[in-house]
């Protein structure tokens, strides 16, 4: 039984390990080839035959083509408005549709439910349509663009923060409005505090939204390179005629995007363990 | 619970609605009907009343203006037929261009103003009640309330108004009016063949007969492309699922350590965004790819196999790489649920001499298939929507010669080659709306055939 049970945790650790192994292949593969010293999509050999730390450093210097920091400065101001409005929606929209009682609750709930079933990108030719009419996809006006498309669909997405939202006692509410707190008041110095695990999760997973998409951007941008995200940047190095001179650095910006959104990630997965295991104790 | 919510269901009986307005209402309330906020004014509620008045003002002005709301409705069952001119200016020794009709904007503009309207009706009725409930108050000897206290309730009362007013005029615009304005397009020839991208007309139902032809082109392919994405969502989903629960119980086991460490690994594939780890293994899969290099450098292979470029080879493949992306959701989901499972089932299963495949397949399965059903709902209908590994990784390839979509093409990827790339708008939104019609019909049947619905409290 006990030799049994020895041969087992082998075989569970040598598969855990061949598992790590295939699932970081691909990520050693790519920092590696953000240091390869030759040019070009494809190598004979796994590894690069020189390493260089040139890739990175031209990233930045060289911006006449394809200038990485102004697409991260641009990434970077489009995901804070777009973390501010967004949150700013569903912490209102959580808030009502888990404690007040109003005629359009159960309707809009629905409605919500509803429109998600809808592929986003269903309609995105008609978005780009209407934000051209309403001249938003025109020079200093397209970041604009982007955060309202980044951000409109938040109204559909306060499931999660509403279910949180439900298991606040309501017993704390009655309490305070008995006080004399009006709603907002109840909403503000009581609702939100002990939502705040909640509403990290929400700002960090809002903030991610504008690094990783590339679709909605590529689309409202079109060819003024001025307003590149990140994103649009990265897959426009890939493209024919500048992927032989790109391709090294096409790795090393996508290792420096990867790292952070990474971390954001680990971060939003520890608050939303501790929001759903914590609660609030009534 | 019934009783507490047909309590809620009578407390939003308003005894200020539209048809007690108008059968009881006074002279000012009629008034009211023509005259936005008459009823207010007479009740001394003025800044409330004025602010209503001024805006059926705005809203008449807006509908009568040349080329206003008006104009614009009246243009939508044509859609518009001036083509741009061309007139010789013999001054100038130019061609002028004199400015057509753009169906496109048409009929945008058409649908925004039906919109508008709607939204006025709703307005209008919020009028009509607010002077009725003004005009019984002060029948009643009591002061309706004042505009500074209308005000303060916005804070109380009426938060969710000042709460769910921006979120929802942003879904109006920018969600709901594209959903509609897109699904109008499938019953107009709006496309880049015909040259009908300015000017274009409505046709019926023709789109939807096209697609649902499967002798034609665009038929054959809708078929095809909507078997392999049903096929791609059912593999996806559920090998996920298997693997990624058994992965998990293995990661769950006691004598395993490190057990945070395993996850963390694991769940790289979920924190790196997508655009970078689908585009690594893409160029890795490539015939001249490192992977290639390697099988043939280690004299395996003679020539580079066909990872994406062979319909069979690509589509094994990309149910493959989405298990990498997939199968750590899947673990993040199930370790919870796991250690809910009660322990009596497992004692239970011991004493009856089941061994651990059958406890898999009769104890632990049917529980999470139960509680996670849901999830798995959610995850079929992501699947069925899942753009980024098709596109990212197989860009639908390969293509057979005069096909619009490719053979790993799902619906949603064809719809964007479609709209974006081949600008046959109209096609896309037949496409469109269909993907939406087996979403929910994905959705709805699942759902009510899972044990979760027919039976909440099951298994507890």
């Amino acid at each position: 039984m006990r030799k049994k049970r020895i041969l087992a945790d082998v075989l569970s650790y040598s598969f855990l390990t061949l598992l790590a192994v295939v699932w970081l292949l691909p990520f050693f593969w790519l920092i590696m080839q953000s240091f390869r010293k030759e040019p070009g999509q494809f190598i004979d050999t796994f590894l690069p035959k020189n390493y260089t730390f040139d890739n990175y450093i031209r990233l930045f210097t060289e911006t006449n083509v394809i200038n990485f920091s102004r697409m991260f400065m641009n990434t970077f101001v489009i995901a804070v408005f777009t973390c501010i409005l967004s949150t700013f929606f569903v912490l209102g929209v959580s808030y009502c549709t888990s404690r007040l009682h109003f005629k359009m609750r159960r309707p809009y709930m629905n409605m919500a439910l509803v429109l998600n079933l809808f592929p986003g990108f269903m309609s995105m030719i008609a978005v780009y349509f209407i934000l051209k009419a309403l001249g938003l996809t025109e020079g200093a006006m397209i970041p604009v663009a982007l955060v309202i498309v980044f951000s409109a669909g938040a109204g559909t997405q306060f499931y999660v923060m509403k279910g949180y939202m439900d298991t606040i006692p309501k017993a704390l509410d009655e309490a305070a409005s008995l006080d004399g707190c009006t709603r907002w008041q109840i909403f503000t110095k009581i609702t939100l505090p002990l939502s705040k695990p909640m509403i990290i999760y929400q700002i960090v997973t809002s903030f991610m939204v504008p690094w990783i998409d590339f679709i909605f951007a590529r689309i409202i941008v079109r060819a003024e390179s001025k307003y590149y995200t990140v994103a649009i940047g990265l897959w426009s190095m890939l493209e024919k005629e500048y992927v032989w001179d790109w391709y090294t650095r096409f790795c090393a910006g996508a290792v420096l995007v990867s790292i952070p959104v990474a971390i954001l990630f680990m971060i939003t997965q520890k608050y939303y363990r501790e929001a759903m295991a914590g609660g609030v104790k009534g | 619970m019934i009783s507490l919510s047909k309590l809620r269901g009578r407390s939003f009986k308003d005894p200020y609605n539209l048809i007690n307005a108008l059968s009881s209402g006074d002279i000012w309330v009629y008034l009211s009907c023509l005259f936005m906020g008459a009823g207010n004014i007479a009740s001394g509620q003025i800044i409330k009343g004025l602010l209503f008045f001024f805006l059926e003002v705005a809203f008449l002005v807006f509908m009568a203006v040349p080329g206003g709301g008006l104009y614009r409705i009246s243009m939508l069952p044509s859609l518009g037929d001036r083509p741009q001119g061309e007139v010789w200016n013999e001054e100038l020794g130019i061609y002028e261009y004199t400015k057509g009709d753009n169906s496109q904007l048409i009929l945008l503009y058409g649908i925004a103003t039906i919109l508008i309207c709607v939204l006025f009706a709703v307005v209008w009725r919020a009028a009509v009640c607010s002077s009725y409930k003004a005009r019984v108050q002060r029948s009643a000897g009591l002061r309706p309330a004042s505009f500074g206290s209308d005000l303060h309730s916005l804070l109380d009362d009426r938060v969710h108004t000042l709460l769910m007013t921006p979120p929802f005029a942003f879904l109006l615009v920018f969600t709901i009016l594209p959903l509609i304005y897109m699904m109008t397009m499938a019953f107009t020839n709006f496309s880049r063949e015909g040259d009908r991208l300015v000017l274009f007309d409505w046709v019926g139902f023709r789109n939807f007969l096209t697609v649902f032809n499967s002798n034609s082109v665009v038929g054959k392919q809708f078929w095809s492309v909507l078997g392999w994405t049903l096929v791609w969502a059912f593999f996806a989903t559920f090998l996920n699922f298997f693997l990624g629960t058994l992965l998990a119980m293995l990661i769950n086991r006691h004598s395993i350590k490190l057990k945070g460490l395993w996850r963390t690994v694991l769940a790289t594939t979920i924190a790196v965004p997508q655009f970078v780890s689908l585009m690594v293994v893409r160029s890795m899969l490539q015939p001249q790819g490192i992977l290639n290099r390697m099988l043939e450098g280690a004299d395996l292979i003679n020539s580079p196999l066909p990872f994406l470029t062979d319909t069979a080879w690509a589509r094994v493949l990309v149910i493959i790489v989405n298990l990498w992306i997939g199968i750590p959701y899947t673990i993040l989901q199930v370790t919870g649920v796991l250690n809910n499972i009660p322990k009596e089932q497992y004692n239970a299963a011991k004493v009856d001499g089941c061994t651990p495949i059958q406890t898999f397949f009769h104890v632990t399965l049917p529980y999470m298939m139960f509680v996670l059903t849901p999830y798995l709902i959610t995850q079929f209908t992501g699947n069925i929507n899942n753009f980024n590994i098709i596109y990212l990784l197989t860009r639908g390839e390969p293509v057979s010669v005069g096909n619009t979509a490719g053979d790993t093409d799902l619906l949603i990827t064809w719809l964007y080659k479609l709209s974006v790339d081949q600008q046959k708008y109209d096609l896309a939104a037949v496409i469109g709306i269909l993907t939406f019609a087996v979403l929910s019909i994905v959705a709805l049947v699942t759902y009510r055939n899972s044990g979760s619905y027919k039976n909440e409290e099951g298994f507890r």
